[in-house]
């Protein structure tokens, strides 16, 4: 195997490099399938400390000029949320809820920063339709490619997150991209550079487990004794991890979802629904190739006819 | 002897062989107009369902606008569908001899249709076949709806719309399914195809398979004028 190329430094390269996430990378294609990747790349992750976020939205900023998005001016509707829900040209949202922690009674001011989880066992790419519309890397970076999108909103179905949104322009679908355009050429994500208090960082995901053990072991020193990784295994794990001060309850941040996976009605309708819908319509067809076969056709005779002939000169 | 089984557009033509009215024109173009979404929904659908299907969009233009094209047929055929059904409902009502019929299963296989009761304007497996494709494309067009993201997402949630797509996948291979049935019996009982496009029988194929409703008809004095000799 081929070394992996580095994506994660802190100091990228200035030097023109050419993009390393390429077809041959590819370890999962929708609705098709890929020869086995010649090399494996680093699996990376970018790493959301919601204990360090000040809610600045830098990284909606950075993400709306880097993707060069233009998310509609909105009304102010008395929340922090700004645009009020993730869209076809925002990718990444600041999500902010108040909670009272009833063990201290202090009020706690829980800023996340939602977008796509990047899941190893992604379930927008296994239902979607289209070859080639949704493609994972052997990073982990699960990415969607637009000129194969057919805009079904299947990938919507699957994914255990709510993150893909259909836009209305070019009807097909958009999320974060965890900046694979950056990463190919060993840059981080947009988001993750313009973090003022580094709570986004981003590198391999080894090491980004290693700065969250220590974030976390600091977080309980102060108190927080359910202080956490939030890298959920029912998705086999994401490439976009929080560290949470209450891992025990994701659900208090904006509605993380506990033990997301795939929906088995999704596990049901991309498996059991194909093979039995191959199994009757083919057995319909085979019993009718069988009758034809065996009983052969139901002539109308010359019996019939006359039949009919004397029915009708009787009552004619 | 029930009389549910007769349409305003049925009649005898008196002559050699006897001729039979069985579908007026706009029946004729009704029923193709659903026939023709049908298979249009079908193939779409199935490049949806399945990868090694999808090549099926090509027949659309491609993915975008097969995607685009589905739902709308949908409608038509809803609206179609429906015609047929208020046109062919009453004659479908289920009636006491049907169950009799049915217990003959055995004959109905094999053809030996003089074993059965007189059969009406439809026999017991055609009535099944007509409730069926009536509920299914009820079942269609609501689960449909649940997944027209482009008009309609807002009005569902998302578990909602995976339970509707999975339900609207199983009632279209069900529907195909139906479909199967209608066409090969169409072809296997020689003579009927001409009901739909000519829109008239023979009178041998009417008292082979439908007895009761041509002597219905001949009770009823429904005789036209012979047909025309043919040229």
């Amino acid at each position: 195997m081929e070394p992996s190329p580095h994506t994660a430094q802190s100091n990228p390269p200035v030097a023109v490099t050419p993009a390393n996430l390429t077809e041959r990378d590819l370890v999962r294609r929708s609705a098709s399938s890929v020869p086995a990747p010649v090399r494996q790349l680093e699996p990376v992750a970018k790493l959301i400390d919601v204990s360090k976020c000040i809610g600045c939205k830098a990284c909606q900023s950075a993400c709306i000029e880097w993707n060069d998005t233009h998310p509609a001016v909105e009304t102010n509707v008395g929340i922090y949320e700004n645009p009020h829900d993730l869209t076809p040209d925002m990718f990444t949202l600041m999500r902010f809820s108040e909670w009272e922690n009833p063990q201290t009674g202090n009020l706690e001011w829980l800023i996340r920063k939602d977008g796509c989880m990047h899941c190893e066992d992604p379930g927008c790419l296994k239902a979607c339709p289209a070859p080639g519309a949704i493609v994972q890397y052997s990073n982990g970076i699960v990415d969607f490619v637009h000129e194969n999108c057919i805009g079904c909103g299947y990938c919507i179905k699957g994914c255990p997150f709510n993150i893909p949104r259909i836009s209305k322009v070019d009807h097909t679908a958009y999320k974060c991209t965890l900046c694979s355009d950056r990463v190919a050429v060993g840059q981080g994500p947009a988001c993750a550079k313009a973090c003022p208090t580094h709570a986004i960082t981003f590198g391999t995901k080894e090491d980004m487990k290693k700065l969250a053990a220590s974030r976390i072991e600091d977080l309980k020193s102060r108190g927080y004794e359910k202080a956490g990784l939030y890298d959920p295994p029912g998705v086999g794990g994401t490439h976009v991890m929080y560290v949470l001060h209450h891992n025990d309850q994701p659900e208090i941040y904006s509605g993380l979802p506990k033990d997301p996976k795939i929906s088995p009605v999704v596990n049901a309708w991309k498996g059991m629904a194909k093979y039995l819908g191959f199994a009757a319509m083919g057995l319909a067809a085979a019993a009718g190739v069988v009758h034809a076969a065996l009983a052969g056709p139901n002539r109308v005779t010359r019996e019939d006819e006359e039949k009919a002939e004397d029915l009708v000169k009787e009552k004619a | 002897m029930a009389t549910t089984g007769i349409e305003n557009e049925d009649a005898i033509h008196p002559g050699k062989p006897v001729v039979v009215d069985r579908y007026n024109l706009a029946a004729r173009i009704n029923h193709w107009i659903t026939a023709i979404s049908l298979i249009l929904l079908a193939a779409s659908g199935l490049a949806f369902f399945h990868p090694s299907l999808f090549f099926l969009t090509g027949l659309f233009g491609g993915g975008q606008s097969a995607r685009a094209l589905h739902p709308w047929i949908g409608v038509v055929l809803f609206f179609s569908f429906a015609g047929l059904f208020i046109r062919f409902w009453r004659a479908n009502l289920p009636e006491k001899s049907d169950r009799e019929w049915l217990a003959h299963a055995n004959d109905v296989i094999a053809g030996n249709e003089e074993k059965l009761p007189e059969a009406g304007r439809y026999n017991p497996i055609q009535k099944v076949n007509f409730w069926a494709m009536s509920l299914l494309i009820i079942a269609l067009i609501l689960t449909g709806l649940a997944i027209w993201d482009q008009y309609f997402y807002d009005w569902t949630t998302i578990p909602q719309k995976r339970a509707a797509v999975l339900v609207h996948s199983l009632a279209a291979v069900a529907l195909i399914c139906v479909w199967i049935v209608h066409v090969y019996a169409v072809i296997w009982a020689r003579g009927t195809l001409r009901a739909m496009t000519r829109g008239s029988v023979t009178g041998g194929w009417a008292w082979r398979h439908h007895r009761r409703w041509l002597k219905e008809l001949a009770e009823r004095h429904r005789f036209k004028k012979p047909a025309a000799p043919a040229e």
